[in-house]
């Protein structure tokens, strides 16, 4: 980026002192969480470090966490797929009702999210006293978990998608189909490695999300230990049983996921240039 | 010129349908079943228990705190989004990847990290504590956690539109003798302003639906440090599950709103770029 004298706040005074102030204030929210986050994890010594995270509780919670993961980001990435398929490249009445549809779960609280499928499945709610004669429990147990995860990151996947699909145009997928490839054909071959990046980009925030989500997940899951925890809901357990070095142990494996979805943002958009931020 | 024959792509019907259906069974019938459990209350109930004292005050304290939160944000996301544009300094890069971590790091372990940063011993909350500022368990904290996750939609939404000013309208500005700040203030945040709108409004809504980073570091008091989504949470726990439904549908409607209005003003933003660029 060129530096022009005469652009806007270019004098020397007034440029270092937004940059010190902006850096001052970032490093205080931003930096100083992560390494608070590691200084504690570590504070009583690698070896209980290793002790706090192979304790089998948490163990349990790290494999919910995955195994929500595996069963929700492929479904919402299916999802995703169909959305921007409909909404890009074809063109219908109440198209842009059903994006801000679509996007409903983003300013939702996940905590109402939660109490939602509370009022839909539980004893309390809609469907509750014909699931209990059934014999068929969805709350507070793991299907619950993973219904609330797919509810609050089922935007996700499709809007980057949307956008990515959009800037591409037809064209492609036009070609192909008049050149007599059906339909399933032409998505594999034209529109997949098309959209390659865009996809992978919402599919790691997709699971980002997912890995990290608490307040839905602990309206719904019933929190029982060893069981229906999720490492988010480890972490709260630990933390208020004053187990400090645990919590933050646990914490410390969620930051270094965050901190890999980070990494991978940034190469993604450095590989496709169509990927802005947000 | 040989021109491809236009046809409609397939798969609007596979589509379409499957984004219907699961958009029906993951999204809209729980919302509809929390909005039908609210609905079997009379508008009498229903108004007594949103407007118990504890429902009130909890309502005070998380709007509140979400304004706070969003006023500290309008001032240093635009700050940080300004020092990233527009200067060349040691640092950007990573700062400008900083900001995204409030979006990928999980909202219980941003709460764990702030909590041990502000609280009394803390890392920085001992040299504030001294001083007569108390942040952890106090109001203070609730808008810290939330400025902490709402963060990245102000500076992500300004952004793109300050990097696109065109620095002939700054000359021009210059041109006439206009300092710095007159400039500032007739040209370029007028430029900004909607963009800038947008990502406050996305932010305050994020803000009241905040659960997992504000209840570690709230203190968690009933009439003074309490969230509506932990009073929810409470009553779920306490089984009175028509409060419960009560609360979850007034942040429901705010998130309606909060969501209305980010629309208005993506549009109006639409219109003022699009005349911009005539």
């Amino acid at each position: 980026m060129s530096v022009v004298n005469n652009r806007v706040g270019s004098s020397p005074r007034v440029k270092w002192t937004l940059i010190a102030l902006g850096s001052a204030i970032g490093a205080v929210l931003l930096g100083l969480p992560l390494v608070i986050i590691f200084t504690m994890a570590l504070r009583e010594g690698l070896a209980l470090y290793a002790a706090k995270i192979i304790e089998p509780e948490t163990l349990h919670a790290i494999w919910l966490t995955v195994l929500t993961a595996i069963v929700v980001v492929p479904i919402n990435t299916l999802f995703g797929i169909c959305v921007a398929w409909a909404v890009t490249r074809h063109s219908f009445r109440g198209q842009s009702l059903l994006v801000a549809l679509v996007e409903i779960p983003y300013s939702v609280s996940p905590i109402v999210a939660g109490v939602a499928y509370l009022f839909l499945y539980g004893m309390q709610g809609l469907w509750g006293p014909w699931l209990q004669d059934h014999n068929i429990s969805i709350m507070f147990s793991i299907p619950a978990i993973f219904l609330v995860s797919l509810f609050v990151t089922s935007p996700f996947v499709a809007r980057e998608l949307i956008a990515t699909m959009q800037a591409q145009g037809v064209e492609d997928e036009e070609a192909s189909i008049s050149l007599g490839a059906t339909g399933l054909q032409t998505f594999i071959r034209v529109t997949l490695p098309n959209i390659r990046w865009g996809l992978l980009y919402g599919v790691i925030l997709c699971n980002a999300r997912v890995m990290g989500e608490f307040g839905a997940v602990s309206v719904v899951s019933g929190s029982i230990r060893g069981e229906t925890n999720t490492l988010p809901l480890q972490i709260e357990l630990l933390f208020n049983d004053y187990n400090t070095t645990g919590a933050f142990a646990a914490a410390s494996i969620l930051t270094l996921l965050a901190l890999i979805t980070l990494g991978l943002k940034l190469w993604l958009e450095r590989k496709s240039p169509l990927r802005g931020p947000h | 010129m040989f021109r491809w024959k236009k046809r409609a792509l397939p798969g609007l019907g596979l589509t379409l349908g499957t984004t219907g259906v699961y958009l029906a069974l993951i999204v809209l019938l729980p919302v509809a079943a929390l909005l039908m459990k609210a609905a079997s209350l009379s508008p009498s109930e229903f108004f007594a228990i949103i407007s118990s004292p504890r429902a009130l005050a909890s309502f005070r304290v998380t709007l509140s705190a979400a304004f706070y939160a969003t006023i500290f944000n309008g001032v240093f996301g635009l700050l940080l989004a300004w020092i990233i544009v527009r200067y060349e300094f040691p640092g950007r890069r990573l700062l400008d990847a900083l900001v995204d971590l409030p979006f990928a790091l999980p909202t219980a372990v941003a709460g764990i990290a702030l909590t041990a940063l502000f609280s009394r011993n803390g890392m920085i909350g001992q040299y504030l504590e001294p001083l007569g500022i108390k942040i952890a368990y106090a109001p203070a904290g609730i808008a810290l956690a939330m400025a902490f996750t709402s963060l990245p939609f102000i500076v992500r939404s300004v952004q793109p539109v300050l990097e696109d000013i065109d620095i002939a309208t700054e000359e021009a500005g210059r041109s006439l003798g206009a300092s710095d700040l007159v400039i500032f203030l007739r040209v370029i945040f007028p430029a900004i302003l909607p963009a800038f709108l947008a990502g406050c409004t996305l932010g305050f809504a994020r803000s009241l639906g905040e659960f997992g980073a504000v209840i570690f570091i709230a203190g968690n008091l009933p009439l003074q440090t309490e969230i509506t989504a932990l009073l929810i949470f409470i009553r779920l726990e306490e089984f009175d599950y028509q409060a419960a439904a009560a609360y979850a549908t007034v942040l429901l409607i705010m998130a309606f709103a909060l969501m209305f209005v980010t629309n208005l003003i993506q549009m109006w933003q639409l219109r003022y770029t699009k005349k911009a660029d005539a």
